[in-house]
């Protein structure tokens, strides 16, 4: 029998890792409260919590910005949970002639680099004229998050046994009926965690948004002004306040999602 | 006469019902139609336009894109300068993915061979929740941290230890005033940001490592450093390379974190955002795109190979 307890070194290694994935965020919160507005200086002279009045009433400039994410995040969303639940019904259903071929073009927009997906459309966009505009931002957002409300519900349809629906159908119930009161309430979880990471993944993304987003003021979302910010740094603390609310926006989903799909083998997340 | 024992159709809905069931292509077709047509046209209609925009080229004396068939604008690729940022490029990647394999993998073994329980979901929450949340977020917390007055060089004061890092400065190649500066920075931020993206795939496939062959090797008389490097890492090994298909393409692609953090020396997802932008030069940008395509198409046939598909 094999020893079940670790080498100390390697348990050192392993709590060490996960320490350096998450001590370098704390800092982020950290930084909202210090007196010091110019330079990241450590430890910080002083605290405060004037920053976070100050984001409230005297940055007009981070509402706006905050309203075309949500706006643009929520769209992309809704396309995508139609879109990707379409799929995969259709996927788990059958075996049929280029199967393989759908499932990696599905994939593809993930697991090409952002920069290409982005100058992609950028590239199509010059081609037929398409003005920049909040829509161009949605149609590339839509197409990554497709992929994610595919695994979580391809994911769940697989676990879920084909005799409900033929039970369903014996009992007189058409195919629409069927959809609405069986197949739905069993996947609405696995929707909601898939749903729930694809917001989160929109309202993060930034590399492809820059492509399709023109350089519009009106066509900043959140991350661009953030970036923005980065480059240009002014009232650097109140950029620390913006990074804890994108940070809660991102972490809360993918907790949540997590909880919703506990306990299978389609445990929320594994698709980014 | 006995009615017949099917219940007769209550309007479209069952009628539709009972096509899809004499049909079940007519039911694949309407849900396969919107999805495809979706990731037909937007994406590989983009995808189709880029590689065409790459056979353009731009008219040196007008600046306007002239709708042309080329190959002159691959050619520019070569000169010295473009093929530098190619090259650096490659360099970093690799160099990052090596790093993040380092760096996953006590994780990834300790979370797959004895983390158990509210341990097992720790884990595994602690590598997701760094991999989800906010890229932005991640990329300006190592500003907070490398920058001079920051973190690391006030911990580096008291520990006396400053000279070490004002050494690593000083090395040709990676000179900086500070490590926000350097491409040490850049390089340490790449490793930070994809290294979730490496431990997954490598749990999972250090998971499927039977124990019983580590007793086995154990029986035979293995040390546990043999039973490492004979048993564990060779079935390991697709995992690895599953993981680096990740941390290879995304620092391949990646423009915003040398942007922000290293000394501006570019890279391909620089070079493609600033020749669409300020440049307006969308040719060449396009064929600057096309590189991380053919590159990953490479390696992706090699991952293949290795059999790293099983693994993801």
């Amino acid at each position: 029998m094999l020893s079940d307890r670790s080498p100390l070194s390697l348990r050192a290694a392993a709590i060490g890792g996960l320490l350096f994935l998450h001590l370098p965020i704390l800092l982020i919160f950290l930084y909202a409260f210090t007196t010091e507005e110019r330079s990241f200086q450590f430890p910080p002279p002083g605290l405060t919590t004037e920053w976070f009045g100050v984001a409230w009433n005297d940055r007009p400039d981070i509402w706006p910005p905050l309203w075309l994410s949500l706006k643009v995040a929520a769209i992309a969303t809704s396309i995508a949970l139609i879109l990707g639940t379409l799929v995969a019904a259709a996927m788990t259903r059958t075996a049929f002639f280029g199967r393989d071929q759908i499932s990696l073009l599905i994939l593809l927009p993930i697991a090409l680099p952002g920069v290409i997906t982005g100058m992609a459309l950028r590239s199509a966009f010059g081609i037929m004229d398409i003005p920049f505009s909040t829509w161009t931002i949605v149609l590339g957002h839509a197409t990554f998050c497709i992929v994610i409300v595919y695994n979580n519900a391809v994911a769940r349809l697989r676990r879920l046994s084909g005799g409900i629906m033929e039970a369903s159908a014996d009992l007189g119930a058409n195919a629409f009926q069927t959809f609405r009161h069986v197949l739905l309430p069993n996947m609405g979880s696995a929707l909601l965690a898939g749903g729930m990471l694809a917001f989160a993944l929109s309202f993060d993304e930034v590399i492809v948004t820059i492509f399709t987003a023109g350089s519009g003021t009106d066509a900043k979302t959140l991350p661009i002004w953030m970036l923005d910010e980065l480059i240009r740094p002014r009232q650097r603390p109140v950029t620390n306040v913006v990074a804890i609310l994108v940070f809660a926006a991102t972490f809360f989903p993918i907790l949540a999602a997590y909880y919703l799909t506990r306990g299978g083998s389609e445990t929320a997340g594994m698709g980014k | 006469m006995t009615a017949p024992a099917i219940l007769p159709a209550r309007g479209l809905a069952d009628r539709l019902t009972g096509l899809f069931w004499r049909h079940p292509r007519v039911l694949l077709a309407l849900l396969l139609t919107p999805p495809l047509l979706w990731l037909g046209v937007v994406y590989l209609g983009s995808l189709a336009a880029l590689l065409l925009q790459s056979f353009y080229a731009i008219d040196e004396f007008s600046g306007v894109v002239k709708e042309e068939f080329t190959l002159k604008t691959y050619g520019e690729l070569l000169r010295p300068s473009n093929f530098d940022i190619l090259v650096r490029t490659v360099i970093m990647a690799a160099c990052v993915t090596l790093a993040c394999a380092a760096l996953a993998f006590p994780i990834a073994y300790y979370a797959a061979r004895y983390a158990r329980g509210h341990w097992k979901a720790a884990f595994y929450l602690g590598v997701m929740l760094p991999l989800w949340s906010s890229y932005l977020v991640k990329v300006y917390a190592w500003k907070l941290i490398l920058a001079k007055e920051g973190i690391i060089g006030w911990a580096a004061e008291r520990t006396h230890t400053s000279w070490i890092i004002d050494g690593l400065l000083s090395i040709p190649g990676l000179e900086g005033s500070s490590l926000s500066t350097s491409p040490l920075g850049t390089f340490a931020v790449f490793c930070y940001i994809w290294l979730p993206y490496m431990i997954l795939p490598m749990q999972a496939a250090l998971e499927r490592v039977p124990t019983s062959m580590l007793e086995a090797s154990a029986d035979l008389g293995a040390t546990r450093a043999q039973a490492f490097r004979t048993v564990v890492l060779p079935l390991a090994l697709p995992g690895v390379i599953a993981g680096s298909i990740f941390t290879f393409s995304l620092t391949l692609g990646d423009y915003i974190i040398p942007q922000i953090i290293g000394n501006s020396a570019n890279f391909i997802g620089m070079a493609v955002y600033q020749l669409q932008g300020t440049a307006g030069n969308i040719p060449l940008a396009a064929a600057f795109a096309v590189v991380p395509i053919l590159i990953m198409l490479v390696y992706l046939a090699l991952a293949r190979r290795m059999g790293a598909f099983d693994a993801l």
